[in-house]
Formats: structure tokens, sequence, C-alpha cells
């Protein structure tokens, strides 16, 4: 169980803002979802949430300033699924998703049965099991993203960042992984992601922040959130918006100007 | 996986003490094994003695230390750096260390004692370092290292030049060319003690790093995020390599290519992550120099083999092989 914390955070890169003043308070067992446009400040916040950019303002993780944590205690705290993450050597699908097991090795050490059980484990949550012997840059788009989500979950942190998990999945595999983030969710950990698809993050999510231009326009429940008139502030889209009981379609239709 | 590890690392040394033991038996003279083990042992005839111990057991702890060195620093700086193409050279600390040796002999520093010219050498393998920090900055982008080492590297290089072209006599220059050609030719216990701490200390730092260089397959935020203090590894990364390879360089001279091209042998009998191939990288850098070195004293020429160019001739045609059947993975 972890409650990451954010008051009054701002990033800055090279001079321009690209977080401005957000606050919220992260709770565990919660699906939350960050939408926004293209540069809205998304990946950035997520990333402010990690300490992998200096931020203004305070991240707080279970109370504690994150900038006064350790790297290898945050890592155990906090897994991260980057966007678009790019291999440097041809590993093993396996031996790649074994290297969520790093914060938890003592140095020196070699992965132990435990560890090995562990990457068993996720390797068939994320259904990529019958991959465990290619070569990990020599995969689909699509397969790629599922083994470094393996990976992410392999790190077994009480609380899970993932950025843009969906991007290159086909539906049937995007279905697949939002019910995965759900089951995380519902198993007490704090899952955090990026999303872009409206209808997924509306069916799946607990909450919504909507972000524009660096900062949170919206924070709440998935359809107080996602209001046509939001749509067309923010995305400058018009939508249409079905609702079915509690599942909701989120379709844009047109540009609105 | 675990066993094929084994295997690997077993297989390895026992090549390292087949090579270590040829080395000390054969050369111009060539003496049996069991005449060699009564040698080091104390209780051999005194001719062999003086050969084996005085002669080419010197010789061989350098060749299997600096082989190691280098083939342990190539491995490190290709994980680190991300970078097939990365070789103790990159950064600089082997020219500067050259820049150094090549320095003590045009000053004529060299001819004071023995112990000037290596000492020297990682003096200047240090200060280039000093200079690669202040280049390079706080950026954690490897291109920003490789950048800044390249920079050093080619300054002392011209420096290099800038000493053969103003060399005083064509013996100076002709000293100073084979200097630059790397050799073990009569080496001492002096030069054992003097390239041997330094080469201890930069295996005690590169070794340290192995799950640091695993995680930045991942990319630098991926590492940060799974735990690794970036600074810290870098630190002593560079560290390692300027104390390690200046001090392997200080007494062989500039012996290219073990280092780029043992560990893309020995990658492909591992698991190919970066901390897999640190260890069997030293042995068997340990083991081709070795063997080089032992040809350079077999292959009968007027002036003997230089052993930098030994290795290149020997390395090139390998490193082809590897990259024929490979190339699909970059």
């Amino acid at each position: 169980m972890v409650t990451v914390a954010l008051e009054n955070v701002g990033v800055i890169l090279g001079r321009r803002p690209v977080v401005q003043d957000v606050s919220a308070v992260l709770e565990p067992g919660a699906l939350v979802g960050i939408v926004g446009p293209n540069g809205a400040g998304k990946s950035t916040l997520l990333r402010a949430m990690l300490g992998l950019v200096a931020a203004t303002g305070g991240v707080r993780v279970d109370g504690a300033p994150l900038a006064g944590l350790a790297r290898g205690a945050v890592a155990r705290k906090l897994a991260y699924l980057p966007q678009g993450q790019t291999l440097h050597w041809p590993l093993t699908v396996e031996r790649l998703v074994a290297l969520g097991r790093l914060p938890h090795l003592a140095p020196m050490s070699r992965l132990g049965d435990a560890d090995l059980a562990v990457v068993e484990r996720v390797l068939e949550r994320a259904g990529v099991a019958h991959l465990r012997d290619r070569i990990a840059i020599e995969l689909s788009g699509g397969e790629r993203a599922r083994v470094l989500l393996a990976r992410a979950l392999a790190v077994e942190a009480p609380a899970l960042l993932a950025d843009e998990p969906l991007a290159s999945l086909d539906p049937g595999h995007q279905i697949d992984v939002m019910e995965l983030l759900r089951a995380e969710a519902c198993a007490g950990a704090l899952v955090v992601t990026v999303l872009h698809d409206l209808t997924m993050a509306a069916r799946y999510c607990d909450r919504l922040l909507l972000m524009d231009a660096g900062r949170i326009v919206a924070d709440g429940a998935p359809l107080d959130v996602l209001t046509p008139e939001r749509l067309r502030a923010v995305y400058g889209i018009t939508a249409a918006i079905e609702r079915r009981g509690d599942v909701a379609t989120i379709v844009p239709t047109a540009r609105a100007y | 996986m675990r066993r094929k590890r084994a295997l690997l690392l077993g297989g390895l040394i026992a090549l390292m003490i087949v090579a270590g033991v040829a080395s000390l038996a054969l050369g111009p003279v060539p003496i049996a094994p069991a005449r060699v083990f009564a040698a080091l042992f104390g209780h051999g005839d005194p001719v062999a003695t003086a050969i084996v111990i005085e002669l080419r057991l010197p010789r061989t702890i350098l060749g299997l230390a600096v082989g190691a060195m280098l083939g342990l620093a190539g491995a490190a700086l290709q994980g680190y750096l991300r970078n097939p193409l990365a070789e103790p050279a990159v950064l600089g600390a082997s020219n500067a260390a050259a820049l150094g040796a090549v320095g003590a002999i045009y000053f004529g520093l060299a001819e004071l004692h023995p112990a000037v010219l290596p000492l020297l050498a990682i003096v200047t393998g240090m200060v280039s370092l000093v200079l690669l920090f202040a280049l390079a900055g706080r950026s954690e982008s490897p291109l920003t290292l490789i950048l800044a080492g390249i920079a050093v590297s080619t300054l002392a290089g011209a420096a290099i030049s800038l000493a053969l072209n103003l060399s005083p006599n064509p013996f100076a220059a002709m000293e100073i060319m084979t200097w630059l050609l790397g050799s073990l030719e009569n080496r001492s216990f002096q030069h054992v003690w003097i390239a041997l701490p330094c080469i201890a200390a930069g295996f005690a730092l590169l070794l340290f790093d192995g799950r640091a260089l695993d995680a930045l397959t991942l990319g630098e935020d991926g590492a940060r995020a799974l735990g690794t203090d970036l600074r810290a590894t870098r630190i002593r990364l560079l560290l390692g390599v300027a104390i390690g390879v200046g001090g392997a360089v200080a007494v062989s001279g500039s012996i290219g290519f073990v280092g780029l091209i043992v560990p893309h042998l020995v990658r492909p009998l591992t698991d190919r992550s970066p901390s897999a191939i640190l260890l069997p990288s030293a042995l068997a850098g340990a083991v081709l120099l070795t063997l080089a070195d032992i040809g350079v004293r077999l292959i009968p020429s007027t002036n003997e083999l230089k052993l930098g160019v030994v290795t290149a001739f020997l390395g090139v045609p390998v490193f082809l092989v590897y990259l024929m059947r490979e190339r699909r993975l970059w």
C-alpha cells in the first residue's frame, strides 16, 4: 500500500514550464488515469512523481518527501513503465523481465528461486510466457509493449506508474491490459496510467486527472471529468458520449474551433 | 542458464591456465612443463629458473593482467555507453596514458629510472579523467561522454604526434614508435608491481556495477526507476577505466582491439546482458593477449613482432566472422 501526494508540483524543462501547480493525493487501491492532449505534461508529471526530473513543490510517498528517499527505496515502492522504451541489448524476453527484480537484489547477488517464480508469474499475467526465449528487440510493437509491462510488474511494487501502456496494442490486448491494471488496483495497488483512449479511460479508471497546458483542469470520476464542454475546451473536439448504465463510449466526432 | 555460465567460466579459467603455462614454457628456448613447474616451486635447475622466473613469469603475469583489464574495460564500457563500438580507448584514457609514456621518452625522463615511464603514464591517464569530467559536465547521456572522450583522445593523440614531429633524433622517434606499438618484451617484476595494483583497483571498480549496467538496458530513466544511482555508477566506472587501463597501458603500450572484440566474442555464449559478459570478457581477454604474446615470441622475424600489431591482425578476422553471424541482431 502506498499513497503518493503531490503538492503544487511544477516542472520546468529548458525554461518552459511543462507542469504547473499540480496538487493531488493518489490513494492505494485505485486506478487513476491521466488524460489530456499531446504536450499537456502527462508524462512529465509521471516522471516528477518518480523523481526522474527536478520538480518544485513536493512529492510525498507515504508522507515522506521523495527527495529524501534513496533511489533503491523509491524503486521498490514505485514501478515505472516508460513510454516507447528503447532496448539497448538483444536480451531474451525472460532476461528482460527479470530486470524488474533488480531493486530487490542485494549487491553482487544473483536472482534467487523466489525471483524466478515472480518472473514466471508476471510472464503469465501479461500473456507473454510463450515469448520467453525470443529476443525482445525482434518482437512486434504490441508484443514488446506487453513484455515491458511484464517487466514493470516484476518489480511487484505497491504502485505502478504506466505511461501509455495501450500504445500499439490491438483492441483485444488493450482490454487485457486494462483488465490487468484494474486487477492490480483491486488487489490494493495504486495504478496511475497515462491514456489517450477516452472510452478505455472512462470504462476502467476510478478517477481521471484531465491535464491541459501543464495544469490539472479536472479531477474526479471519469464521466464527471469528460464532459462535452471540457472535451471542446481541452482537446478542441466534439464527441459523442453515450452512456448505457455503467458503460460509456466516448467517440470523437469532429474538430471544434 | 546457471549451468551454462559455470561451464563458460570454468572453460575460460582452464584456457587461461593452459595459456599461462604455455607462456612460461614457450619462447626462443622451449622449456618442458615439468621443468617449468620445478622452477616455479623453487627446485628447478638454475637455467630454467632464470628464464622462467626472471624473464617469462613477469611477462606472463602482465599478459594475463593487461588482457583481463582490457577485456573487462571493453565489456563495462560497451554496457555503460550502450554502444557495441565502445572500447577502452574510447574515453581517452589509453591515449592519455600513452602520451605520458611518450613524454617520459621524449624528455629523457625514462632513462632516470625504469619506473618513471609507467608512473607518468598513470598520472596522465588520471589527468585525462579530470578533463573528461570537465568536458562532459553533469550530462548523463552516453553520447556526450563519447564526444568528450573523443576530444580528450584526439588531444592526447595530437600531442603524441607533436612529440614524434619534434623528436630530436631518429632514435628517439624510433623508441616512441616502438613503445606505441605495444609490447610485453623485457618486462620485469618492477613493472608487475606498478601495474598490478592499478589493475586490481580497476577490476574492483568495474565489477561492482554489473547490475547498474543491466538496468541501463532500459535507458537512463528506466535504470533510475529501478533504483540505480547513475552518478555514482559513472564515477566508479570512469575511475575504474582510467586507473585500470592507465595502469595496463603504462606497462604494455597501446594494445588495440582486445577490448573491442573480446566482449563481442563472449556475448553469444552468455544471456547477452551487460553484467553477464564482465567476468568472461576479463578471462577471455587474458587468454587472448597471452596467446598473442606467445605468437609474438614464436613467429620468426628479424625484429620481434609487436603485440599490438599481432592482436590487431588476429582480431580482425575473428571479429568479421562474429559480425557475419550476429549482424541480424544489430
